[in-house]
């Protein structure tokens, strides 16, 4: 299968877009095209799983080389893995569940529904790139769409949040920038398996790698440049939260393993750093949560929160560890994105999303409300959902690095979930149970649209939490291949 | 050997008979604006046309001039620039009664720049630098009954004489520790000798004057801002792009043995140029004085490029101008258009611009993503493939104070796509009617930003062509 299909697919919908001119032709090509690409992601993934089962051992599937710019040894080299695999198929569902729920905005609907593709398109090639440039490149198609659809369909003071985000996560890809031309100086080559064949040099890993991973890290939420997390997600329209926490974050974490499997020795002498600041995310994250009185700055709190998990997983450099902070990926995104669509729901019916405004929504809104506890019972991270899998996963790996510190830091994360439980209930229990004020009594459910996208995602939520074994096989052989690569520095020290 | 001639000069005798063709029409009888106006612009797409098919290389005048099929190459990136400005500024141009006068300047300024950048010779540049200056500054006084206008001309007249004598007299150093001007010849004497290092200062100087590099740069803000919009664009654009062709051929050609002085004479132009242009570009509402101060923090991006004295350096150099032709001209084109239709030239009079004028707003959108270094717009790759020809020295405290400092620059273009498409505006500036010529103009500028950059073979057939040390 050709994996720029990915590319032209979100490219195509996006021109279809732009040409038409009622507003159900754009929905209706909208949703269209993000089954189709929801279509690819699932036939990619059969692919792929054919061929693995026919026992084709190689690192990356479907992988095509072409030359872009000669003259600079840069390539359009894509191809994938079972983590770009599982990265993809998220990306792709919560494209479908963003598009359906913007299905009602009719404000500037064009341009709204072609950045949403637009994103979605650099996400695509993000994951796909096998070559440092094209990775950089689709990293920063993804940054403008946030800007402008935080910017003009966002709600409080947008302005601000969208340009904190945008220059925020600028500085991030500034730093990625960097830290390339010190791999591509050294090495000649952008190609990230050439580059992790021939390896690359101990003093190029340690003073490039901090720029890598903290440029990768911001868009991961990595402490302490998180700031942008909380206004970015609280200001944003319902899709472009579901985006930006649900995909736009995941760029960062999946970048940032990549580099530490490219420069493995880096990653090492650094791992205390990293573990460092992935617990204080973690910890700080739960606490600010626990303060916030807006369901949107609940939810994006809780992300910094969560996605420390990641940062953690990845920190601890071993196999466990690293299968947990993918499988936390896959998970926080469909929860975030469901908890996302859910808090748009009840914003779009109550316009309020202050905690203390709410309550009693279970008995006007039954499904809305389910979807809801749903989710806060996945981000609390309740046996049979996603999130439990993850940062089960995550907690069991980081338990096996042997050093006091390190276990210290283990413990003190796996405590922030006593501190998730209390802001989850506390938020759910206050939004839906209890007396119902008048103004509210009135309200319908969910739409068809809104049903379909809450149930997409929950699906997504209920097969890693029930049958955790399916993304494990996935993304088991893919990790082995990084591991070679990670274990290979640590008997060299 | 005579047809060699007609030959190798093609360029510059097709852009003199064009200037002839201009002093028939103003002798002759009278016409319309609007038809010396599409004579003129069918005109410069023959002269461009007849620039780009075949290529010579050669020199003639005992090497005063010399010309190859990259020098022809950057002459054809200036004949497009010019042809963008003038399908622009049709607008303006319609209702303006000197309008012949306008272009012959212009054109004029055009030949000296092609003289000056086929130069092989101190002499021969210095004389197309000086035609090419002169001319400019007289159209930049073109707004007649504005003040500014005058001032704007009184001020680029004397620090363009100001810079010239400063170069003139790196030039007579220069002649007079090697007792030659001729760059082929130059080279040999070339040494780290106080006196010729002395004369190599005050020539980046004067170079300096003319790029408008920091702490050059005074007299650029207020020009732009009281020029006429095309005349403004017309510098920033075609002016910088031709002194710094023949500003980095002197450098890798002439300077050559003292590579590693002005590499670091380039940093430091480098890091004060792009520090100083992104500090007043924050704070300017007036948007030709804004584009004037990104276009100085631009110029600084290119000195990093130069400063790689590489292949790929130079390469990049001219790819960059390439792309900064199609991005600044179409802001240019926009900022034109609106202030030869709606008399506004401040940031804040675009807020709401969008809900008015949703094909303008696109189009300076996508100006000044290109013009930040965004991707899929071609400023993207221009702008890294400078700093990568610049990484090449492992200077990489250079390159992370750069990439920084593009995150800086991303705040202030993205304050006025802020205010064309978030800000509410009461009044905002009624929708406007682009001239049909004009709005091709734009097409072909955002054509350019989307194809220069996706498409590899402009850069590879440019890095084909050109030179490093």
């Amino acid at each position: 299968m050709n994996l720029s299909l990915l590319i032209i697919l979100p490219l195509l919908t996006a021109l279809l877009i732009l040409l038409s001119k009622q507003l159900a032709q754009i929905r209706v090509i909208g949703l269209a095209g993000s089954l189709a690409q929801l279509g690819a992601a699932a036939w990619l993934l059969k692919s792929y799983m054919d061929q693995r089962a026919a026992g084709n051992t190689a690192t990356y599937l479907f992988e095509t080389n072409t030359v872009w710019f000669k003259a600079l040894n840069i390539n359009y080299h894509i191809g994938i893995d079972g983590i770009a695999l599982a990265m993809i198929l998220l990306t792709a569902l919560i494209v479908v569940a963003g598009i359906l729920v913007s299905w009602t905005m009719e404000k500037l609907s064009k341009e709204y529904f072609f950045l949403l593709v637009l994103l979605s398109m650099g996400a695509y090639g993000f994951f796909i790139s096998l070559d440092l440039f094209t990775l950089f490149f689709f990293l920063e198609v993804a940054v403008i769409p946030k800007f402008l659809l935080i910017g003009i369909w966002g709600s409080g003071k947008k302005e601000n949040s969208a340009m904190k985000l945008a220059l925020m996560l600028m500085a991030g890809s500034a730093l990625v920038f960097v830290g390339l031309m010190g791999i591509y100086y050294n090495t000649h080559t952008f190609d990230m398996v050439e580059i992790g064949k021939m390896g690359i040099s101990l003093g190029v890993q340690k003073f490039f790698f901090p720029f890598l991973f903290l440029g990768f890290g911001i868009f991961a939420a990595l402490f302490p440049f998180h700031t942008w997390v909380p206004d970015g997600h609280a200001s944003a329209p319902t899709a472009a939260s579901m985006f930006l926490a649900g995909i736009s974050m995941k760029l960062g974490g999946y970048g940032c393993l990549r580099m530490a499997a490219l420069m493995p020795d880096a990653a090492h002498s650094y791992s205390w750093i990293i573990i460092l600041l992935a617990t204080i995310a973690i910890i700080y994250g739960a606490f600010a949560t626990m303060m916030q009185t807006d369901l949107k700055y609940i939810n994006a709190y809780s992300s910094i929160s969560h996605c420390g998990f990641v940062i953690l997983g990845i920190g601890m450099l071993n196999k466990t560890s690293i299968n947990g902070a993918v499988i936390q990926m896959v998970s926080h995104g469909l929860m975030t994105a469901l908890f996302f669509a859910a808090i748009g729901m009840i914003y779009s019916r109550t316009h309020t999303r202050m905690v203390a405004q709410l309550g009693g929504l279970l008995k006007v809104m039954p499904f809305i409300s389910t979807v809801f506890v749903i989710a806060g019972l996945c981000s609390l991270g309740l046996p049979g959902f996603s999130g439990f899998v993850a940062e089960m996963t995550v907690f069991m790996g980081s338990w096996q690095n042997p050093d006091g510190v390190y276990r210290l830091a283990t413990v003190i994360s796996a405590a922030s979930i006593v501190v998730t439980a209390v802001y989850i209930l506390r938020a759910t229990g206050k939004t839906i149970m209890g007396p119902i004020s008048n103004e509210h009594a009135l309200l319908s459910d969910a739409n068809w649209n809104e049903k379909l996208a809450a149930g997409l995602l929950i699906i997504g939520i209920l097969i890693i939490g029930l049958a955790p074994f399916l993304i494990n096989q996935l993304i088991m052989p893919s990790t082995d291949f990084l591991m070679i690569n990670i274990d290979k520095a640590i008997t060299l020290k | 050997m005579s047809s060699s001639i007609f030959i190798l000069l093609r360029q510059e005798l097709l852009l003199s008979l064009l200037i002839f063709i201009l002093l028939f029409i103003k002798i002759g009888k009278e016409r319309s604006n609007e038809s010396i106006l599409n004579l003129i612009n069918i005109l410069l797409v023959v002269n461009l046309a007849a620039g780009i098919f075949g290529m010579s290389e050669g020199g003639i005048f005992n090497g005063m001039f010399t010309t190859n099929a990259f020098i022809v190459l950057e002459k054809n990136i200036l004949n497009l620039a010019m042809l963008l400005i003038s399908m622009q500024s049709y607008a303006w141009l319609k209702n303006h009664k000197q309008l012949a006068e306008f272009y012959l300047l212009l054109f004029t300024s055009l030949l000296g720049m092609f003289f000056m950048i086929s130069s092989g010779n101190l002499l021969m540049f210095y004389l197309g630098l000086e035609m090419s200056t002169i001319p400019l500054a007289a159209s930049a006084n073109f707004d007649l009954a504005k003040r500014k206008s005058s001032e704007a001309a009184m001020k680029l007249i004397l620090s363009s004489a100001f810079s010239s004598g400063i170069l003139l007299m790196g030039i007579s150093f220069l002649y007079g520790t090697t007792g030659t001007l001729s760059f082929d010849v130059l080279t040999a004497y070339i040494s780290n000798n106080p006196m010729q290092l002395f004369a190599f200062i005050l020539l980046v100087s004067g170079f300096a004057f003319k790029i408008s590099a920091v702490p050059f740069h005074l007299w650029t803000a207020d020009v732009y801002e009281g020029s006429p919009v095309a005349v403004t664009a017309f510098l920033s654009v075609v002016s910088k792009a031709a002194v710094l062709f023949t500003f980095t051929s002197i450098l890798y050609k002439v300077f050559t043995p003292i590579a590693t002085v002005w590499y670091g004479v380039l940093v430091v132009l480098s890091i004060t140029t792009i520090l100083i242009g992104n500090l007043f570009a924050l704070r300017q509402d007036n948007f030709k004085r804004f584009l004037a101060f990104s276009s100085i923090a631009q110029v600084g991006f290119i000195l990093i490029g130069i400063s790689g004295s590489s292949q790929a350096g130079s390469a990049s150099l001219v790819y960059f101008v390439l792309i900064y032709v199609f991005s600044n001209l179409a802001a240019f084109g926009v900022v034109s258009v609106v202030s030869a239709l709606a008399g506004k030239e401040n940031i804040s009079d675009f807020k709401g611009f969008y809900k008015t004028n949703p094909f303008l707003s696109w189009v300076l959108t996508i100006a000044l993503f290109s013009l930040a270094g965004v991707p899929p717009t071609a400023g993207f790759f221009g702008k890294l493939f400078l700093m990568m020809a610049g990484a090449a020295k492992d200077n990489y405290g250079l390159i992370i104070f750069a990439a920084l400092n593009m995150v800086v620059s991303f705040y202030y273009y993205l304050k006025v796509v802020k205010a064309m498409f978030m800000d509410e505006n009461e009044a905002p500036i009624q929708k406007l009617n682009v001239p049909g010529i004009t709005k091709l103009a734009m097409y072909i500028c955002m054509a350019g930003i989307i194809i220069t950059g996706l498409a590899s073979l402009v850069y590879d057939y440019i890095y084909s062509l050109s030179i490093g040390i």
